[in-house]
């Protein structure tokens, strides 16, 4: 039951130590010199085998182990980083990870790994034996732990506001109590069984104060011992009783406050100050003082760390709906402000939609992630490319802070991994052609996002060989995607295009790194089934660059609502390039398909009623046709509806398990009126 | 079905019609009665499925059940209404004639579906045949109704979706 409670957290948290581990790896590669990155290295290593241990994941406990006596050999300098060493460690960062994959996924986390504990056995060998290191490190801090212990003093004071709670409480018949908890001295999880007491005793009482503080607590920065001091209604035994039952607590002082010493003491402030002060003003008074020093203190802290909370993501999800049903809700009291034009209503339903709009965005912005945590794992792949491939690559990230709704991240890493793989794989040479072709021997792989409008970019861009269009081509005539007819008349750009269908890999081998011929044409749909688009361009010789486009959420989207016979559809702005009038005679008939010249480019019409199946009223009749032009990437289509209704907020729902794949169709919406409106999803019209 | 094996022997049932022909509905996978709102057509279905309506937040597919069961379609009256079921964890409105009553069925006086149509309708949409004091009631076997697969072919086979 305990450990349940844990298990999240501590996956949470070795996944966090395992980037880190990742990272300073890394670094420590570029400069084996760094011994502050050893440290680091060193502590994630170390916080990891306590946690797993505590935990009872043995195999990750040894292996972290093993991982610190190889460390601390090299922080203390009794030993250097060698490439065979960071091999080893970062194929235990791998193992590691399985663990906790394994972990994740109600495993035991049991892995074989004597092949990486033998390695790292034998770099430690290969120096002068250092026996002493098998000891955990724990130990070294045995001796101020013992001192303090000594300590038996209340060695810090009240404040003004402490003081003041205490004394009140006291004269309402409370008592106080100052209690210190002492940890098991092998306690690995300290700041958790500190949280344990804390909140226990919190059930039982008012705590004023912490030593160290609560913050301080949580992140283990203390010794085995903590005070509390509590202001309850309970006896000294009920509270022993309280902190005992907590596991690997070894001892508990609990002291009663002397009542005697703070009433006397303070009674004589009181009199001053209560005649004309009302006690609760006063209570205030301390309160705002109070207040402000923390707040001193917290500004001073924040540049360091954030302050944040962790919350369940199927919350944030809930939130989500809920506000979807309150933007339907508000589309319906704007549409019947409108119809009673009450001016009251009106101004209410207008001072609404201000404040139902920040509240959209603040939403949004909550389930935003940084990219950060989908990029941080690619430096290590790259890494591990490199080798494998036999090729100098460096990676360039940017825009890491750049952030996405999270059902989005959840998504764009395999398409990432499958761009960043053929990019190492396809685009950059090996070092000797490089050479060859006046490059650096090193190439380049930039990975950057960045927003543009209601949209997020992200780049791959190699700066290798780029694609060359002879083998796409030859390719795709052997493959039957072309006919020998069509090779002259297609453009770069159309040759590209090419890359993305199925069954399509120019690797003239298979390689293990990328291209069994599902590469492209899988990431093309897993991004378009996320609402975004993606291109490629490409100079030979220079390098090729894949442009991914993604809406920045998912739920919420802005749309054009359109009227076709009695239906309303909704079209999602992001794929509307213009709304426009076209008088009859200026639609031309090109190949028995009817077009329009559309700022110089002869733009396809789509009639929606009859790709839509509805009963055909003669439209033949109408003067002026309103036409939507609608893109996917570069390419255009005019799309013919009856009248144009106006811009909406929509909340996308889906057709139910009933209805999949409804051509054409991406979700429903439910408009303010309370009737449904479908989507009409672009991407399928345009081919 | 868990139903069958209740101490009480007995199997709660909606009634409803379509035509002149009494249908029944194991009770537990109807979660409610709805009056015939507007519906909203979906381009491109196969013509039972009469199209979405909005019901208390969701998007709920709606089809025609005379028309696929008998194959046959009819306006709507007022006495008209969309039973809502939940079949495989989907839910689905149908539109029947009326829906009248519930009753309750002794196991006992349910039949195996006949070797033949029975009320117009296919046996393989059939559960079983359940003889009352005064009528017959046809009772649905509503996985069969609302097989998806079925509907995924008829997309295909009508070659939607190019």
């Amino acid at each position: 039951m305990e450990m349940n409670q844990y298990l999240n957290l501590f996956i949470e948290e070795s996944r966090e130590h395992l980037q880190a581990l990742n990272e300073h790896l890394l670094s420590l590669e570029t400069e084996p010199k760094n011994e502050g990155m050893v440290r680091e290295i060193f502590r994630s290593a170390h916080t990891l085998k306590g946690m797993s241990a505590t935990m009872g994941y043995e195999d990750m406990a040894s292996l972290t182990h093993e991982m610190e006596n190889v460390l601390d050999e090299v922080r203390n300098g009794k030993m250097s980083v060698s490439p065979e060493m960071m091999d080893i460690l970062f194929q235990c960062v791998d193992y590691l990870e399985e663990m906790v994959h394994s972990i994740s996924n109600q495993g035991d986390g049991r892995l074989d790994v004597s092949s990486v504990v033998s390695g790292l056995k034998r770099i430690l060998s290969g120096k002068e034996v250092a026996a002493s290191s098998a000891l955990p490190p724990v130990g070294s801090t045995d001796v101020s732990e013992v001192n303090l212990l000594q300590d038996e003093e209340l060695d810090w004071t009240f404040d003004e506001f402490e003081l003041t709670v205490i004394r009140q409480s006291m004269e309402s018949g409370f008592t106080v109590f100052w209690v210190r908890t002492a940890i098991s001295i092998d306690c690995v999880m300290k700041a958790a069984r500190a949280y344990i007491v804390y909140s226990g005793l919190e059930a039982h009482g008012e705590i004023i104060k912490c030593v160290p503080p609560v913050e301080e607590l949580e992140q283990e920065k203390m010794d085995r011992l903590f005070d509390i001091v509590l202001i309850t209604d309970k006896q000294n035994e009920d509270l022993e009783k309280v902190v005992l039952e907590v596991a690997e607590v070894d001892s508990v002082t609990i002291k009663q406050l002397d009542p005697h010493q703070f009433l006397y003491s303070t009674s004589n402030e009181i009199d001053v100050a209560t005649p004309d002060v009302n006690p609760l003003e006063e209570a205030v008074q301390a309160t705002k003082e109070t207040a402000q020093v923390p707040k001193k203190e917290t500004r001073t802290k924040t540049s360091s760390f954030h302050q944040t909370i962790r919350v369940d993501i199927e919350k944030l999800d809930i939130l989500m709906n809920l506000f979807s049903e309150l933007v339907i809700d508000r589309g319906r009291l704007e549409q019947i402000a409108r119809e009673l034009r009450h001016n009251g209503l009106l101004e209410t339903v207008e001072h609404m939609n201000r404040i139902s709009g920040d509240l959209q965005n603040t939403i949004l912005t909550i389930r935003m992630i940084p990219l950060d945590s989908v990029f941080n794992r690619f430096p290590r792949m790259i890494r591990d490319l490199t080798r494998e491939l036999d090729k100098k690559i460096e990676l360039v990230i940017e825009g890491a802070d750049t952030e996405l709704d999270r059902t989005l991240i959840d998504e764009i890493g395999d398409p990432l991994v499958h761009l960043l793989r053929n990019s190492a794989d396809h685009g950059i040479e090996n070092p000797k052609q490089r050479l060859e072709a006046g490059k650096s021997e090193t190439g380049t792989i930039f990975l950057r996002a960045y927003y543009s409008g209601n949209h997020v970019m992200i780049e791959v861009e190699d700066n290798g060989k780029g694609i060359g269009r002879e083998g796409v081509l030859k390719k795709a005539l052997e493959q039957n995607l072309i006919t020998e007819q069509q090779v002259g008349s297609l453009t770069d750009k159309q040759v590209h295009e090419l890359l993305f269908n199925s069954g399509f890999s120019t690797a003239e081998q298979i390689s293990g790194v990328s291209g069994r011929g599902v590469g492209l044409d899988v990431v093309k749909t897993g991004i378009e089934a996320l609402g975004g688009t993606i291109s490629v361009d490409s100079t030979p010789g220079v390098g090729t660059r894949f442009l991914i486009q993604l809406p920045l959420t998912l739920s919420i989207i802005s749309s054009m609502l359109v009227q076709v016979e009695h239906e309303v559809y909704a079209v999602p702005l992001s794929s509307i390039m213009e709304t426009a009038v076209f008088s009859r005679d200026q639609i031309m008939s090109v190949q028995q398909r009817e077009v329009i010249d559309f700022r110089g480019k002869i733009v396809p019409l789509i009639n929606l009623k009859e790709i839509f199946q509805l009963p055909n009223q003669d439209v033949s009749l109408q003067e002026e046709v309103s036409v939507l032009i609608i893109r996917k990437g570069e390419k255009m289509a005019g799309l013919i509806i009856d009248s144009f209704i106006g811009q909406q907020d929509i909340v996308l729902k889906s057709l139910g398990k009933y209805l999949p794949n409804v051509f054409a169709i991406s979700g429903a919406t439910i408009l303010g009126n309370g009737q449904v409106a479908l989507i009409i999803d672009c991407n399928q019209l345009i081919r | 079905m868990g139903q069958e094996e209740q101490a009480t022997q007995q199997m709660k049932v909606i009634v409803f019609q379509l035509f002149e022909n009494q249908f029944g509905v194991d009770v537990s996978q109807v979660r409610s009665i709805e009056r015939v709102v507007e519906i909203t057509k979906v381009p491109r279905v196969p013509s039972f499925v009469k199209g979405v309506i909005h019901l208390r937040g969701a998007v709920i597919p709606v089809i025609d059940l005379k028309e696929r069961l008998m194959l046959d379609e009819q306006p709507l009256t007022d006495d008209s209404r969309i039973i809502l079921l939940i079949v495989n964890g989907y839910e689905v409105g149908a539109i029947v004639d009326a829906a009248s009553d519930v009753v309750d069925i002794p196991l006992e006086a349910i039949e195996p579906p006949p070797q033949m149509m029975a009320a117009g309708v296919d046996m393989k949409f059939l559960r079983g045949i359940a003889k009352l004091s005064d009528q017959l009631l046809v009772l649905l076997d509503l996985d069969r109704v609302l097989n998806t697969e079925e509907i995924e072919q008829i997309f295909e086979g009508e070659g939607l979706g190019t």
